[in-house]
């Protein structure tokens, strides 16, 4: 195939942003560019959800892969995707038009500079998950911080300002160690596509340090604890669309750096850091579960739910099993498509009663049966009931992770007991009860678009839940080539 | 007499200064026609320069060469001079600062830096250093009844005339060691082997880095870059600048080749300190100009990083980031002669709060300038960086990168300060309405290179690549 789809898929959201700055005039200003960037984001979603028909599930070899000379011939344009990739771009462009929709009722001012930034964000997301070339991937990595830096500032909430820097400042300080460790490759192994990388194989005395610097960029992106603090700022701050792209797609560049980079270029180093990343992850679930018991704000709790979730992820990732990896590319996508919905609903009481505390509410069910309904399939879904998408994911983590270490395993399912206490916890006080809260009185239940929104989202958890080969099926045969490259990697290590 | 054709630009630009000079004599209020004038030199001057671009050859008992290196300097200088005048016509106007003097004087700096850049000796070196530097002590000082304006003039004047007597010293010390002012003579011998002329060399250093403000001799640079008429301190961060950096290539290149394990160390402290100190000090700035100040001088430190690499690809990195530096702060300085309030220039950064509402299109373009100065992907600054941390990882001097990468995060910050105050901030008072073709081409022109840089980053890199580094 030499049509350029990939090409296409990334840059086509900067050419809607592009038409929106041009041709709205002020007073047609917000419907035209809705137009123009639903029509963009949906023929963006058509082309990836194309793509992933027209993907080779039956190889792990790169697929699409279109190149130019880039950076005077050293440096090559390089795209391509494989089993893992492809699911991160339909999760892209599936998100992008739910934010758009959902933002067009509860942005209120400045629409249409939100719509170039969503866009902008998109392609830069998309071109992250394309990229076969490091320096190509470090440029849609850290591009991405423009336009969130000014989602969160400009449309943010009252501490908008300390959450933008925070975010921007932490992910760049994380990322330049990235791109020391990037140029030193280039200087290693004499290129940056990732794979020749794999072919050449990094020698393996540097391996240690340049998965620190990787590591250290991602974990900020994950987050891992200890540097997680960023995230709950940001999403409480973020708007809905803010957040929900910030916890569906942004964390999950980092999952996918792991794969990717990590795991793919250093896998005797990665082998080498297990019971660190082990040691972070369980940190991760358990105390950041507490945590998130305890709040009083529901994007923070969901914040903090999100990072208990990527513990899940990062600990997947390193059991270096196909379960324990499926299971975390599948938990991501699963947390991609819950954590979205799960601020949506925040996002619809927080547009009708302008709060986000929790005990602001309680008793909605009384008045919003449909949201209530709704919610709750988000809820179990992220606390893990079987027959929803958030079960799959982490059953598989923990099959994974019991082959390698029963005590981090169970330690790990700790973890899902508590996300269980305070997801229904956090529900219980919210829609349950009594409605005594006057000004919860006179609320509308939810309008058509946020019902099909949220209702699209609902089915997608339960099919997910009930038929996960969905999933599975395009990542297996090349999550079986990123282990049986770890495993030979390594039995070429301890010969030496 | 053939070969006076590689003299030609210089032979040029003397003619007419003076023939300008008298005309701007002879005729009433003639600062209209006079720029004008200067315009078409201007542009006659890199059509000469482009017309040898490519040939190597040295002139007048090898005191002065004329290579595709210094060709290329020359025609930055040159383009840059343009824009700067351009952009700056309406602040000059307003700020009745339209002597006829003040396009002459920049015409003279021009060509002072053209014999420094071209010279191949020291004596040649030194008068081009000096015609450049006594034309910008004026060009401070152009507001005469202004006392910061005077203040700045003096100020430079007072420390640059130290530099230069440092450097004259250092002159005469390396003279009494190699026994030749030829630059070639010089390289062949000294040999870094008496500390006579170590002495000499650090002289010298001090001396260069005085004049591209590294730190730590940048003291004059904030309070010079405030004082000055804005105008002016739109020439002065960007052509001096230039030059600094082409001689600084060139002395590195040929009379210090041999002393290079003695300036490497040297260059990477300055650099380290210009790039701390640039981030550092700039966060506590209200005063955009001075905030510009500190802003270049840790980009200078991010330039000499390329050159204390001591190889071909630093120096051709450190020519990158100097292009896209000059791009950069044109773009900047043709927004600070947008910000006018109620016919007044305004030069707080408090000033620009929300002006996103009202003035979205300078917004967006100061948007684009700042992330770029960040060093931001996929903006062109971050390619000039880029550029350089190669060259400096390529020689494993891990710890310039991994420091100057931090600093770029510093330095983050206060880009950032300024777009959250323009973007983030309450609106007070919006910008008056200028229009103003040259500010709106200069800046349009800017901008679209800085964004769309990476679509192919190679264009301004195959020019480098063929200039005659060796």
């Amino acid at each position: 195939m030499n049509f350029p789809i990939l090409s296409l898929i990334t840059f086509l959201p900067i050419i809607g942003a592009f038409f929106i700055f041009i041709f709205s005039s002020d007073k047609t200003e917000s419907k035209n560019s809705i137009y123009v960037s639903l029509f963009t984001s949906f023929v963006n979603l058509f082309l990836a959800i194309f793509l992933w028909y027209s993907f080779d599930k039956s190889t792990s070899e790169f697929q699409f892969i279109e190149q130019a000379s880039w950076i005077n011939g050293f440096i090559k344009f390089k795209f391509g995707i494989d089993g893992i990739s492809i699911l991160f771009i339909v999760l892209t462009a599936f998100i992008t038009p739910i934010c758009i929709i959902s933002c067009i009722n509860s942005i209120k001012q400045r629409l249409k500079e939100f719509l170039i930034a969503i866009l902008v964000l998109e392609s830069f997301m998309i071109g992250v998950f394309c990229s076969l070339d490091l320096v190509v991937f470090y440029l849609f990595f850290e591009a991405g911080l423009i336009p969130m830096f000014l989602i969160i500032g400009i449309w943010g909430g009252p501490r908008r300002v300390y959450a933008a820097f925070k975010f921007f400042l932490y992910t760049l300080l994380g990322s330049v160690l990235m791109l020391v460790a990037i140029i030193s490759i280039y200087w290693i192994t004499g290129t940056t596509d990732v794979n020749e990388i794999y072919q050449i194989k990094i020698p393996e005395e540097f391996q240690y340090l340049l998965w620190l610097a990787f590591f250290s960029s991602f974990a900020v992106k994950m987050p891992m604890w200890p540097v997680h603090t960023w995230l709950p700022d940001a999403h409480v701050e973020a708007p809905t669309a803010g957040s929900v792209i910030l916890a569906a797609i942004l964390l999950k560049m980092a999952g996918y750096g792991f794969l990717r980079f990590s795991v793919g270029m250093f896998p005797v180093a990665s082998d080498y850091f297990v019971p660190f990343v082990y040691t972070l992850s369980i940190i991760a679930v358990i105390y950041t579960s507490l945590v998130a018991l305890m709040q009083e704000d529901m994007k923070k709790l969901i914040a903090y739910s999100s990072v208990a979730h990527m513990g899940f992820v990062t600990l997947g990732i390193f059991t270096f099993t196909t379960q324990g990896i499926e299971g975390s590319i599948f938990q991501m996508i699963s947390h991609g498509v819950i954590s979205a919905a799960l601020f949506l609903c925040v996002g619809v009481l927080y547009d009708r009663v302008h709060s986000r505390l929790i005990n602001s509410y309680g008793g909605v069910v009384n008045i919003l049966p449909k949201y209530s309904m709704l919610f709750a399939v988000f809820m179990l879904g992220a606390l893990g009931l079987p027959g929803t998408s958030g079960f799959v994911g982490e059953i598989l983590v923990l099959l994974g992770a019991f082959q390698k270490n029963y005590l981090v395993a169970i330690l790990a399912s700790i973890g899902i007991i508590l996300g269980a206490g305070y997801m229904l916890w956090l529900y219980k006080r919210v829609i349950f009860g009594k409605l005594e809260k006057k000004e919860l009185l006179d609320l509308k239940d939810l309008n058509y678009s946020e019902f099909s929104i949220l209702f699209v989202l609902a089915v997608l958890t339960i099919i997910f839940g009930f038929y996960p080969n969905l999933i599975l099926d395009t990542i297996h045969v090349s999550v079986e080539q990123l282990i049986n490259n770890y495993q030979n990697n390594l039995i070429l290590s301890t010969l030496k | 007499m053939e070969n006076l054709n590689f003299f030609l630009p210089e032979i040029f630009l003397s003619i007419s200064i003076f023939v300008t000079l008298l005309i701007g004599v002879f005729i009433k209020n003639s600062y209209g026609i006079v720029t004008k004038i200067i315009y078409a030199v201007i542009i006659s001057s890199i059509l000469i320069i482009g017309d040898n671009f490519n040939d190597n050859l040295t002139l007048f008992s090898n005191a002065y060469t004329s290579n595709s290196l210094t060709n290329f300097f020359k025609i930055l200088i040159l383009i840059s001079s343009i824009f700067t005048l351009a952009i700056s016509q309406n602040y000059i106007k307003e700020n009745n600062i339209n002597y006829f003097e003040y396009s002459l004087i920049l015409l003279l700096s021009i060509l002072g830096m053209f014999v420094m850049i071209s010279s191949n000796d020291l004596i040649l070196f030194y008068l081009g250093l000096e015609l450049q530097s006594l034309s910008l002590y004026i060009l401070a000082s152009l507001d005469r009844d202004n006392l910061k304006s005077n203040e700045a003039g003096l100020k430079y004047f007072v420390l640059s005339a130290l530099a230069s007597g440092l450097l004259l010293y250092g002159c005469s010390l390396l003279y009494g060691f190699a026994g030749s002012t030829n630059f070639e003579t010089i390289n062949q011998n000294i040999d870094g082997k008496n500390i006579g002329q170590v002495v000499a060399m650090v002289f010298i250093l001090v001396g260069l880095a005085f004049k591209v403000s590294a730190v730590p001799f940048h003291m004059w640079t904030p309070d010079v870059y405030e004082g000055s008429p804005s105008s002016v301190t739109s020439f002065f961060a960007v052509v001096p600048k230039i030059a600094g950096i082409a001689i600084f290539i060139r002395f590195m290149q040929i009379p210090f080749q041999g002393l290079v394990d003695h300036w490497q160390p040297i260059l990477i402290f300055i650099s380290l300190a210009s790039m701390i100190l640039g981030a550092v000090a700039a966060i506590g700035q209200e005063n955009i100009k001075r905030l510009i100040a500190y802003s270049s001088i840790g980009h200078i430190g991010y330039a000499l990083a390329g050159i204390s690499t001591g190889v071909i690809e630093g120096y051709k990195s450190t020519i990158f980031y100097i292009a896209i530096y000059v791009i950069m702060n044109l773009a900047m300085f043709a927004c600070i002669f947008l910000m006018k309030k109620d016919g007044k220039y305004c030069e707080k950064i408090s000033d620009l709060s929300g002006i996103s509402k009202k003035n979205p299109i300078l917004s967006i373009c100061l948007l684009i300038i700042l992330f770029s100065l960040a060093g931001i992907p996929p903006l062109a600054g971050f390619f000039a960086k880029f550029y350089v941390f190669m060259a400096v990882i390529k020689e494993n001097m891990y710890a310039l990168a991994i420091v100057g990468l931090l600093s770029t995060v510093v330095s983050a910050f206060y880009y950032l300060r300024i777009i959250k105050v323009i973007y983030f901030d309450e609106l007070q008072l919006p910008f008056d309405n200028i229009k103003n073709l040259s500010i709106s081409i200069t800046l349009f022109i800017s901008c679209l290179i800085l964004v769309s840089f990476f679509i192919y980053p190679s264009l301004l890199n195959n020019i480098i690549d063929v200039l005659s580094i060796n």
